[in-house]
């Protein structure tokens, strides 16, 4: 006779950030630990440094040109694609935005939202240009026209609140135009953009476009805000981060978008569109001649 | 004012100018100047409660023009609430009725080109072929073309509707005064914004002038006020509650200073900052045409111009080449009275900036590079500086870094189309870029590589209210011109 068996120990995984396309932890080994609704333990999660930041940047960085070179149309195919995948573990996301205080429907209608909002800007990839840019009538003999370019590593400060439809509503429209990203995750619900990032791993996204860290805004704001090879700020801030992102951005005459979407905002139509693509583009105007 | 030339370069080329004089050519046009300007606030002349003023001199005499109003920040805070109260009507008054005051003002300058040329080139130094032929045709051609948007903004952003943002503080150079103020104003007032705005403090006359245009076109009172002054009136401007946008063209310096100023606020911002421009010149180019675009592109304006193209790189195998018609051009440029109908180079605009170039010019010849000056024979009295060019520049040398914001052309060479994109993009700026080619396809292949905001291929400088322009990373963001200008200046919703 033999005796029962033992219930099985189930294997829990080890939050990990995404960077340059892999899984790594901060490089300070520093963790904080996240409790779920019932404040049970849940995981330790990286509490990434300046420095990991500044390795998140370089990532980025080394992305871009070759995200930035990508048709627009493979660039909507790959946004497609990582729509599917948030589809196809929606499951997953719904849980975990549970696990740590959503209400079920709110975070059903969240995850849909969120996969929505990607499928919008997929289709935005290959026609921004065509209502950003224009030909203009100049006075001379001279094709004169303006095309909107990528401006390179854009720095994202999601908000705390909605973890998940926040940040995907702030990295899509960046980088839909070519631009990469480093984004900071909700720092008080930070296990979905852990999440996101295994999505963003198969998902067909070249690595380092999207970089996710997680950790504490008031140690990352301030070089988010002077590291001069980021070339844009897009965040959810309160008035002191917005004043220090500015701040920091004079340095290098950075871009500083703010979201300007709170709460359940985040879940309507006017939170997405042609205009936030607009926010991280450059418009470049080119002189040709006309003649024999 | 040119006496014939001792070192005349040999063999063929463009000597004429050695050859025989110019017989003096001034314009003559009255430029009906006022001996004392007041501020310009809520649709009136009034003096400043400050009630200090300043003198602006003719650069090119240092003689004085006229007394300037120095307003301080109770001016300023006149100037907001003035604009503030004519908001409301202003912005609510039908597109096609507000166009048409700006078609009026387009046209009452039209009307007075020739006064206004002349006073600009008085106050600034320019020579009055570019202020009459340059500067204030291209300034009422802005009007004229932001008048025409004024009933159609329902166009400006698809699927969005466009509201005015309400009073906009603007801070304008001293390099192309009455353009730039006609930059700033007429897409803010065509989007139904009240301004108000400061002209830099050596060159206010034209805009004042323009404030008598203002009240003949019969524009509503403090739809734009004009407030004149230094650095501490343009930061009143910047900084007021009331602005809900700033604009600012000037020094990437002072770009950075206003950005920290405002940092705590939600104001938008407008900048359109400095420039170290990269003019390129291939092998295959059409040699002599480039070299008058090489001329153009640095010494339009005594090159206090943002965009100029103040670093030339020459491909190795026609460097010699280009050089050596560079050298033989620049000998035959006429420096000299800015009023002069032959002048090619005018006034430095001041004595603060003469001393900028030299300092700058001086740490050239410092770190090794070689300094060719045009032999020419300055005036004695007044701001001249020779047109210059230095060859042996290196990237890490300062006047390939920095902006001299004057005549002088700092020379490198590439040997390929990488390296020439290489060095062209090593700087912090990037507002504009040349590039001289025959081929077509190389032409938009450097444009897509270049990291610039306008990009000139086969020409240099030129503009249109139709063309947006603006920069790339410190050289500033936001546009001019174009609907994408005209939308910098609305809220979306």
């Amino acid at each position: 006779m033999s005796a029962q068996p033992k219930s099985r120990i189930p294997v829990t995984k080890t939050p990990k950030v995404y960077i340059g396309g892999a899984f790594v932890r901060s490089e300070s080994a520093r963790t904080f630990k996240v409790t779920d609704r019932s404040g049970a333990f849940f995981a330790n999660i990286p509490q990434c440094t300046r420095k990991d930041l500044r390795n998140a940047v370089e990532a980025a960085a080394k992305a871009g040109p070759g995200w930035a070179r990508r048709t627009p149309y493979n660039r909507a195919q790959i946004l497609y694609r990582l729509a599917e995948m948030i589809e196809a573990r929606s499951g997953e996301l719904v849980a975990s935005l549970v696990q740590f205080g959503a209400r079920r429907a709110d975070a059903e209608k969240g995850v849909a939202v969120g996969v929505d909002r990607m499928i919008h800007y997929a289709g935005w990839a290959d026609k921004y240009a065509q209502l950003l840019g224009s030909v203009n009538p100049v006075s001379s003999a001279h094709f004169n026209f303006t095309v909107p370019e990528p401006m390179g590593v854009v720095g994202v400060v999601a908000p705390d609140s909605p973890p998940l439809l926040g940040l995907i509503s702030m990295i899509a429209p960046v980088i839909a135009s070519g631009n990469t990203v480093v984004a900071l995750a909700s720092e008080t619900v930070p296990y979905p953009a852990v999440l996101l990032g295994e999505m963003l791993a198969t998902s067909d996204l070249p690595g380092g476009v999207v970089n996710l860290l997680t950790g504490f805004r008031k140690e990352l704001v301030p070089t988010f805000a002077t590291h001069a090879q980021i070339r844009a700020i897009y965040a959810s801030a309160g008035p002191d981060d917005r004043k220090a992102l500015r701040l920091g951005a004079a340095a290098s005459v950075k871009r500083v978008r703010f979201s300007g979407t709170e709460g359940a905002a985040w879940l309507n139509d006017a939170a997405q569109g042609l205009e936030r693509i607009g926010d991280f583009v450059e418009l470049k105007t080119t002189w040709h001649p006309i003649g024999a | 004012m040119a006496t014939p030339n001792k070192n005349a370069a040999p063999g063929r080329g463009l000597i004429f100018g050695d050859l025989w004089e110019f017989d003096p050519a001034p314009e003559t046009a009255d430029p009906r100047l006022k001996a004392r300007y007041d501020l310009f606030i809520g649709g009136a002349f009034v003096r400043p409660r400050s009630g200090r003023t300043f003198d602006t001199i003719n650069p090119a005499t240092e003689g004085k023009l006229a007394e300037i109003s120095l307003a301080g920040a109770a001016d300023v805070d006149l100037a907001y609430r003035a604009a503030a109260r004519a908001f409301p009507s202003w912005s609510a008054l039908h597109g096609r009725e507000r166009g048409k005051y700006l078609f009026r003002i387009a046209r009452l300058l039209q009307d007075r080109a020739r006064e206004f040329a002349v006073a600009e080139t008085l106050d600034g130094g320019k020579p009055i072929k570019e202020s009459r032929d340059f500067d204030v045709p291209m300034a009422a051609a802005h009007f004229f073309y932001h008048a025409g948007w004024a009933d159609k903004l329902e166009y400006v952003a698809p699927g969005r509707r466009v509201a005015p943002l309400g009073v906009v503080g603007q801070v304008i150079p001293w390099n192309f005064p009455l353009l730039m103020l006609a930059w700033k104003l007429a897409p803010a007032l065509a989007m139904g914004n009240c301004v108000v705005l400061k002209p830099a403090e050596t060159t206010s006359i034209t805009a004042m002038k323009l404030c008598e245009i203002l009240q003949d076109a019969e524009l509503p009172p403090g739809v734009v006020n004009i407030v004149t002054g230094a650095g501490e009136t343009g930061a009143a401007v910047m900084g007021h509650p009331l602005a809900a946008k700033v604009a600012f063209t000037g020094s990437t310096e002072v770009g950075k200073a206003i950005m920290r100023q405002i940092a705590g606020t939600d104001k938008k911002m407008t900048m359109e900052l400095g420039g170290k421009a990269a003019n390129i010149i291939f092998d295959d180019a059409p040699i002599d045409q480039a070299v008058e675009g090489i001329v153009n592109a640095i010494f339009f304006n005594q090159g206090h111009v943002c965009c100029a193209g103040s670093r030339l790189l020459v491909q190795e195998s026609v460097a010699d080449r280009v050089v050596a018609k560079l050298k033989s051009r620049i000998r035959v440029l006429r420096v000299g009275d800015p009023l002069d109908k032959n002048t090619d180079l005018g006034a430095i605009n001041s004595r603060e900036q003469l001393a900028t170039i030299r300092r700058l010019v001086a740490s050239g010849v410092r770190e090794g590079a070689a300094l060719y000056q045009s032999p020419c024979v300055l005036p004695q009295k007044g701001f001249f500086f020779p047109p210059s060019l230095f060859t042996g520049v290196t990237q890490s040398h300062r006047i390939a870094r920095e902006e001299i914001f004057g005549p002088v052309l700092s020379i490198l060479t590439f040997r390929t189309v990488d390296e020439a994109v290489e060095k062209a993009n090593n700087t912090a700026y990037g507002l504009s870029a040349g590039v001289w080619t025959d081929k077509g396809s190389r032409i938009l292949k450097m444009s897509t590589e270049l990291k610039a905001g306008v990009v000139w291929a086969n020409t240099f400088n030129r503009f249109d209210p139709s063309s947006p322009f603006g920069g790339y990373k410190e050289s500033g963001f936001g546009r001019e011109g174009g609907r994408q200008g005209l939308l910098d200046y609305a809220s979306t919703t």
